[in-house]
């Protein structure tokens, strides 16, 4: 009975039961490593399933020893455990830059409640990627969002209050749809396996319920997603969110409910049917060039560098969209480069935000003048961050940006490849207004800071790097995209 | 069963869905939003538990001579979903209490206002006088 053999469950274990204790010891320093070594060790267990995976195929787990369909199945492909390690690695960079910030940016009363519910938000994350069960995910995906809820509203702002509510209440919907959809499904199906509602839906696709099941989990993930009219709800949550937040949540959050997205579409329904016989294939390249054109474009006018990153993370999100509607292999491929990638840079950018409202009080865009004199490090990853979100070559977002190209190139789809370039040239203005202000304005007198402390930096340094690693190094994440968008394409979760 | 009384459960749930969906929509009162929220919700378990019924099924509960039982399986799932329909519930009256203590009021069209007046604010000339104003 070795260790190894319980890794799925650990995972998300490890910060679930992290969670109370970080209550019960009520201390704020000692939650903070509580959460750091969790989220470690979450992390940990992540690659040797990865390597696991790579080795063995898929996972499956037996929770409770049942056997599924009618026990819980946790069920760990190449796609499982490549967002496991993305969630996992995120948050214990994220976790390690917290301690500073939260202490400056939460009141004492709350740092330990807080720490305990980003424990929940990461375990419900970590939970979404593992399940192989529908309910399962619809429960994981509700103790994560209403952690995130409570998280957005410690925000120092009182707008963040405002902003979480508007959140509570879309996010709500979204995830009630969800259930309706699941209801729909088990309602002709009568299980709730993964695995085998994609054995016994392809003979209902032309049942009507099921279509209503899947157009209601389309719409309800879309919220949660943030895809584009749905993403009203993600501008104020993202700005007022306490930094550490808006990191986690704006690096990990919306690229699991892609994930999930990914897995309704691809393997609960099939290619065929989610992107040919239904119409979602239209729908989602409509939406997501609309996304990528309109919130580049709000976001070249925003002050608050926060909200701009705000805007430009619903027109990255436009692009997954797009690359998936695309639906074929290397659209996905695509689409799950640039999940993986698209994490890296603003998880840089909002770390390096969240140095700046630690050292000047706000993440306005006049206080960042001349922030290259005091904070040169976190300048430069800001502006290692920004090359990558625009997709300068080098950098890893052009990695995923070639190959969205790639992909409409191949259907011949010449304007939405031109659309991809626009939006990078909107990219380049929205960057360059903040490059502009931090590199050749001159300070105001008044402000005398010095670089924030290294605990900040190393976690900001280590992504920062990462976006420049995974730009010119590509094998790791090429390779793995590839493979998992080649079990995805094959259907059925094999 | 496709008559209208046999599907009657579904369109107690469809006007449920509508009603509280209307609610979150159409109400400026935050609370009112979280009626209408519980409502939409409500909704869904009706539909699950509707599911749940066999035709002639008995309680699944094992007893002696009973050999077709309704499904126990929904009924199961969505006592979960009620707890997270109620944990739901509570985070939001829980933001709708610290909304009234820091912005004292819970209309949305208040909200909003205030909220664009201090966005308005802090653009960089005024920043002083509203940095002045919070510490008295």
């Amino acid at each position: 009975m070795s260790l190894s053999l319980h890794l799925p469950v650990l995972v998300i274990l490890l910060p679930l039961m992290a969670s109370p204790l970080c209550i019960l010891i009520d201390r704020a320093r000692a939650s903070w490593l509580i959460t750091l070594i969790a989220s470690l060790l979450s992390f940990y267990c992540s690659v040797l399933l990865l390597q696991q995976v790579q080795i063995t195929g898929t996972i499956s787990y037996e929770l409770g020893g049942w056997q599924p369909p009618w026990g819980i199945e946790y069920r760990i492909d190449l796609l499982s455990a490549f967002m496991l390690i993305l969630v996992t690695g995120l948050a214990t960079l994220v976790l390690l830059f917290a301690r500073y910030s939260v202490e400056q940016e939460i009141s004492k009363l709350r740092i330990v409640p807080f720490y305990a519910t980003l424990l929940l938000a990461i375990a419900g994350l970590t939970g979404i990627c593992v399940s192989g069960d529908v309910f399962n995910v619809f429960v994981f995906l509700e103790i994560s969002s209403i952690a995130s809820y409570t998280l957005i509203s410690m925000g120092r702002d009182r707008r963040a209050l405002n902003a979480a509510f508007k959140y509570l209440v879309m996010g709500t919907i979204g995830a009630t749809f969800i259930l309706i959809g699941i209801g729909f499904l088990y309602m002709h199906t009568g299980t709730l396996n993964m695995q085998d509602l994609a054995g016994r839906l392809p003979a209902l696709y032309d049942n009507r319920t099921i279509r209503a099941g899947f157009a209601f989990i389309t719409v309800g993930i879309g919220l949660k997603l943030a895809l584009f009219p749905l993403h009203l709800w993600l501008p104020n949550a993202y700005t007022y969110a306490p930094s550490v937040v808006s990191a986690l949540l704006a690096a990990t959050a919306t690229k699991v409910a892609v994930y999930m997205l990914l897995r309704f579409l691809l393997n609960i329904f099939s290619l065929d049917f989610s992107l040919d016989a239904m119409p979602l294939d239209l729908i989602l390249i409509a939406l997501g060039s609309t996304a990528i054109i309109s919130a580049s474009l709000v976001a070249i006018f925003q002050v608050n560098l926060k909200r701009l990153l705000a805007y430009s993370s619903v027109a990255q999100l436009g692009y997954i969209a797009l690359a998936i509607g695309l639906a074929n292999h290397s659209g996905l491929t695509a689409a799950m480069l640039h999940i993986f990638n698209h994490a890296l840079m603003k998880g840089a950018l909002f770390l390096s935000l969240g140095a700046m409202v630690y050292k000047l009080g706000d993440a306005e865009l006049h206080s960042s003048q001349g922030l290259i004199r005091h904070m040169p490090l976190t300048s430069v990853s800001i502006l290692v961050g920004g090359l990558s979100l625009i997709g300068i070559p080098g950098t890893a977002g052009f990695i995923s940006k070639w190959y969205m190209i790639q992909a409409t190139l191949e259907l011949g789809l010449w304007p939405l490849a031109l659309i991809i370039l626009a939006g990078s040239v909107l990219a380049v203005i929205y960057i360059w207004k903040i490059v502009e202000s931090i590199f050749f304005q001159s300070p105001p007198s008044t402000v005398a800071v010095h670089e924030a402390p290294v605990s900040m930096i190393v976690p900001m340094a280590i992504l920062a790097a990462a976006n420049i690693y995974f730009g010119l190094n590509t094998h790791l994440t090429v390779d793995l995209a590839d493979s998992a968008s080649t079990l995805l394409v094959m259907g059925g979760g094999q | 069963m496709s008559h209208f009384p046999g599907l009657f459960n579904y369109w107690i749930v469809i006007f449920l869905m509508m009603a509280g969906f209307y609610v979150v929509i159409s109400q400026g009162n935050l609370v009112k939003k979280i009626i209408g929220l519980s409502l939409f919700q409500a909704s869904a378990f009706i539909l699950y538990i509707s599911e749940a019924n066999v035709d002639g099924g008995h309680v699944p509960i094992l007893e002696e001579g009973i050999t077709l039982y309704s499904n126990p399986l929904p009924h199961v799932l969505i006592l979960t979903a009620i707890v997270v329909s109620v944990s739901t519930t509570a985070v939001g009256l829980a933001l709708i209490v610290r909304i009234k203590e820091t912005y004292g009021t819970v209309e949305e069209d208040e909200l909003q206002e205030i909220d664009n007046a201090q966005d308005e604010a802090d653009t960089p000339d005024q920043k002083q006088q509203i940095a002045e104003e919070k510490e008295i």
